[in-house]
């Protein structure tokens, strides 16, 4: 456990005489009028949206993606002081507020490193060759003969400014040109560094920072009473009796929407428990079971789109035809603080919270449409909340504190769900079906591969439309839930990694998309990522143990992407793959993946052992290799691989949302547990670093690789193939050869 | 009212019948570090340190903190600066969200209080009943590890 990770700088050496030319390359496209600006800089062009210098010689930097844990607003920093040629210290950042700074959408999706970084980048370039050019009329110099250190610009003559002197008012309320050059990466004070994280010292000791801790002024407290399940409408409450309730101060209800607003959190809590447990509901048992889900997907109405159909050419018909089926249940995105946000109503009918969302444009938007206010009258200030992982309950925390503050104007009302309503409410990973089948040839070589996902859809945001807004759909008159969409290329929902990176013959993949929601889905880290990968690798072993070659051998000969050729390669040979002795009762198995075919590459070994006697699986080891295009943050990257790697192993050995035909019965995390300190194994993690190349999203790519992983090397322990997840030990007994 | 010592200054609060020590410490005295997770003694983001001891706070009235002294996670700060282990934890960089590592401070503090010097599974034994959802497990080891290492 001695180093957390290390970087191969081979691959600086093999393309550092490609730096220059990959770094003048943008540049020379935009002189010739090419208008894209870089990232997210194109939609928000304004400098001044994303920086500002003040007078006191600090530097605010302006972006609108969001902390959720995985670094993106210590990356940005990185990218603004070295770009900027300032301290870091210079830096403060505001991230994620509606009212100021640049829209950059949902913090999702491994984007924050390629469309803000890049943004960010080259916004600090333009501002520093416009204040260059400045000083350079300033102190009569020629621009190219000036120097700039932290901000203070020199001439060869000793005379010098600084860029708080030369910015008076809004000399940065320009568009950004895209041609400020951008500095050679050996002056780098920060980027490619493992810069320490800006938010971590806070958190370690107890400064106030997240929103569970935040106490406005007058501050009360609210609370929401939940249904016993989704399809429920409410007959009778006692409305009346809850408000003698000790502390209560309003009891709010709005159609079948029921929520409190107590003096004190627990009198709160307590309050819509009894409203809870006291009403009378009409409800509906039409659910299909955690059991039943996998045939109920199967034989559900559905849209079918074939995303890939390219048959082999003649030849001659494959001489077997080996198939599969994989499961992937509901997972939770069980953050560990339950969602949290405080609301308040102002004098001038401006509704502000703070929240945790991911989206804060598209979740104001959506609260306002509830409420039915004007536009402008709902604004979101992000603020640090637990984990998401996704689209969890943050946004309904918002839109229920935003509900109950505007039946109390004035007063700011701080709202925080119960562990069993963030267990039961939240929108789930959504349980897919993957049927896998490949025609071979007589050496076990692959000639045909055809892949079908079953899947409910990956998206239900709030994206402006209060029907996506769970409170909302209970009012009177309710909001309607609009229909959601699967996402098509290049990044995919359901079909997300469907598509196999691998090159065959012939390659078909279809998706049926299906609209009906037994449980709420939404967004959950990879959307269909984690299951589509599962699927994949896991039948690469299949046919690999087929043709009797070796894992590793046996997908290299299908990988053409030479950086794909060398993650997996690090990957086996961090793990000691080659040396690796069989013993009984353990397994070894490996891996691959590239986050949506277009982000990071990774790689996972993992060793485990299985126990024959009841099918327990313990991990041992496990190795994982990364390409990130050029690093920010090495540290930040080894940080991220490892926690999507143990997130991981929590959902494939662990997870799996329980549900009757009534309820969703997994409310706590007894009823829904993960992994712990003791089943967590060492981790070795192998970053590659490609100076020049584009910066690549990380967050999300360890999770796929890693399920699989463990499935092939449980198959390679005691010659189970566990194909519904999780792998418990009661289904690797059962699918243990007798 | 009810009197205790939080990080050694003496405070009177007065709670509701039955509040817990978390929602008092959080919402009335402006602690910050102790967080709600589960309220069912699950997860172990809100332990905090009553009389020295690892205590739930969400299963813990805060009526039965009378007369004794609290610490919670700002409680460890030595003349304003991070503890030995907070720096730990800093170096390491052990967090991601980071809402899971008050509990995970508060819990190795009271392990390396009784038990300097813990090998690698005394420290996962001691924080299993503390959950962590971004997978951060391995650098908080670390951090312990280091902290009982430098002191
Ligand atoms: S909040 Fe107390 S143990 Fe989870
Ligand atoms: S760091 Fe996020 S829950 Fe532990």
């Amino acid at each position: 456990m001695n180093s957390p990770f290390t970087i191969d700088r081979r691959a600086f050496l093999a393309t550092a005489g490609f730096l220059t030319l990959s770094f003048a390359l943008p540049r020379g496209a935009l002189a010739e009028g090419a208008s894209k600006l870089p990232g997210d800089l194109e939609k928000n062009p304004m400098l001044n949206s994303w920086i500002r210098i003040n007078s006191d010689g600090t530097v605010t930097l302006l972006i609108g993606k969001v902390e959720l844990g995985q670094g993106a607003v210590t990356m940005a920093a990185q990218c603004c002081a070295d770009e900027l040629m300032i301290d870091m210290a210079r830096l403060n950042v505001i991230s994620g507020d509606t009212r100021v700074g640049p829209d950059e959408g949902t913090t999702a999706g491994s984007q924050s490193a390629p469309y803000c970084a890049p943004a960010v980048q080259q916004a600090s370039a333009d501002v520093r060759q416009m204040l260059t050019q400045m000083a350079a009329d300033k102190l009569g110099a020629n621009a190219a003969d000036l120097v700039v250190e932290d901000g203070t610009i020199s001439a060869p003559d000793g005379s010098h400014v600084t860029y708080w002197e030369l910015v008076q008012g809004d000399e940065l309320n320009v568009a950004a040109t895209g041609e400020g050059p951008l500095l050679d990466p050996m002056k780098y004070r920060y980027m490619g560094k493992p810069v320490m994280r800006l938010d971590i010292p806070a958190k370690m000791t107890g400064e106030q920072i997240f929103i569970q801790e935040t106490n406005p002024e007058g501050v009360k407290f609210g609370a929401v009473a939940r249904p016993p399940t989704y399809k429920a409408t409410l007959v009778k409450a006692d409305v009346e009796g809850v408000g003698k309730m000790p502390g209560v101060l309003k009891v709010i209800q709005n159609g079948s929407f029921l929520g409190v607003i107590a003096d004190h959190q627990d009198q709160a809590w307590a309050a819509a428990k009894a409203l809870e447990t006291g009403s009378e509901w009409q409800v509906e048992s039409a659910l299909p079971t955690s059991d039943g889900i996998f045939d109920w997907l199967k034989a559900a109405p559905s849209e079918l789109t074939e995303w890939v159909n390219t048959p082999r050419e003649g030849g001659d018909p494959a001489a077997k035809v080996i198939e599969n089926e994989y499961m992937r249940p509901y997972h939770m995105h069980g953050s560990i603080g339950t969602s949290a946000a405080i609301a308040v109503m102002d004098a001038d009918g401006v509704m502000t919270i703070n929240t945790a969302s991911q989206s804060v444009f598209s979740t104001a938007a959506a609260i306002q449409q509830m409420l039915g206010l004007a536009d402008g009258k709902v604004q979101c200030v992000h603020t640090h909340g637990s984990g998401c992982y996704g689209h969890n309950n943050a946004d309904d925390a918002s839109a229920d504190a935003a509900l109950l503050a505007a039946a109390m104007p004035g007063t700011p009302i701080k709202l925080q769900y119960t562990r069993e309503q963030e267990h039961a409410w939240e929108p789930y990973g959504s349980a897919m079906v993957m049927q896998t089948k490949a025609g071979v040839d007589a050496d076990g070589n692959i000639l045909d591969w055809n892949m079908e996902i079953y899947s409910t859809p990956h998206g239900t945001r709030p994206s402006g439309n209060a029907g996506n807004l769970l409170s909302a759909r209970y009012l009177e008159p309710p909001f309607e839930m609009p229909t959601p969409k699967d996402g098509g290329p290049p990044n995919y929902a359901a079909t997300r990694n469907g598509i196999p990176i691998y090159t065959f013959p012939g390659t078909r993949v279809a998706t049926h998309f299906i609209t009906e929601m037994p449980l709420r889905v939404s967004s959950t880290r990879g959307l269909g990522a984690y299951a589509n990968t599962f699927a994949i690798e896991s039948f690469m072993d299949e046919l690999a143990r087929n043709a009797g070659v070796d894992p590793v051998e046996y997908r290299l000969r299908y990988l053409e992407d030479t950086r794909a050729r060398d993650v997996l390669t690090k990957c086996a040979e961090t793990f000691g793959w080659d040396a690796w002795e069989a013993r009984p009762g353990f397994g070894r198995g490996i891996a691959f993946a590239r986050y949506k075919n277009l982000a990071a590459y990774t790689a996972v070994a993992v060793e485990v052992q299985v126990t024959a006697r009841n099918g327990r699986v313990r991990v041992v080891r496990a190795a994982a290799a990364n390409d990130s295009g050029q690093m920010i943050n090495p540290d930040g990257i080894a940080n991220q691989i490892e926690g999507g790697l143990i997130q991981s192993l929590s959902w494939t050995l662990k997870e799996e949302v329980k549900f009757d035909d009534t309820k969703v019965l997994s409310r706590d995390w007894a009823s829904y547990p993960i992994i712990t300190f003791n089943e967590v194994p060492p981790i070795e993690v192998s970053l590659i670093d490609r100076p020049g190349e584009p910066f690549l999203g990380t967050g999300e790519s360890a999770q796929g690789p890693t399920s699989a992983a463990v499935g092939n090397a449980v198959f390679d322990a005691v010659g189970a193939r566990v194909t519904r997840l999780p792998m418990t030990p009661d289904r690797v007994k059962a699918a243990m050869p007798a | 009212m009810i009197n205790f010592n939080l990080n050694g200054t003496d405070v009177s609060v007065e709670a509701p019948e039955g509040a817990t020590l978390l929602s008092v410490l959080t919402n009335q005295l402006d602690a910050n570090g102790q967080k709600f997770g589960c309220g069912k003694a699950q997860c172990g983001a809100c332990a905090v340190h009553v009389d020295g001891e690892r205590v739930i706070s969400c299963q813990t009235t805060a009526a039965s903190a009378a007369g004794r002294s609290v610490t919670t996670l700002e409680g460890l700060r030595e003349n304003g600066k991070p503890s030995k282990l907070q720096q730990a934890f800093i170096d390491e960089q052990a967090a991601q969200c980071g809402y899971c590592l008050s509990g995970m401070i508060m819990t190795a503090q009271a392990l390396l209080d009784i038990n300097p010097k813990p090998t690698e599974s005394d420290v996962r034994a001691a924080l299993n009943g503390n959950l962590c959802r971004c997978g951060t497990h391995n650098r908080i080891v670390r951090a312990v590890l280091r902290a009982a290492e430098e002191a």
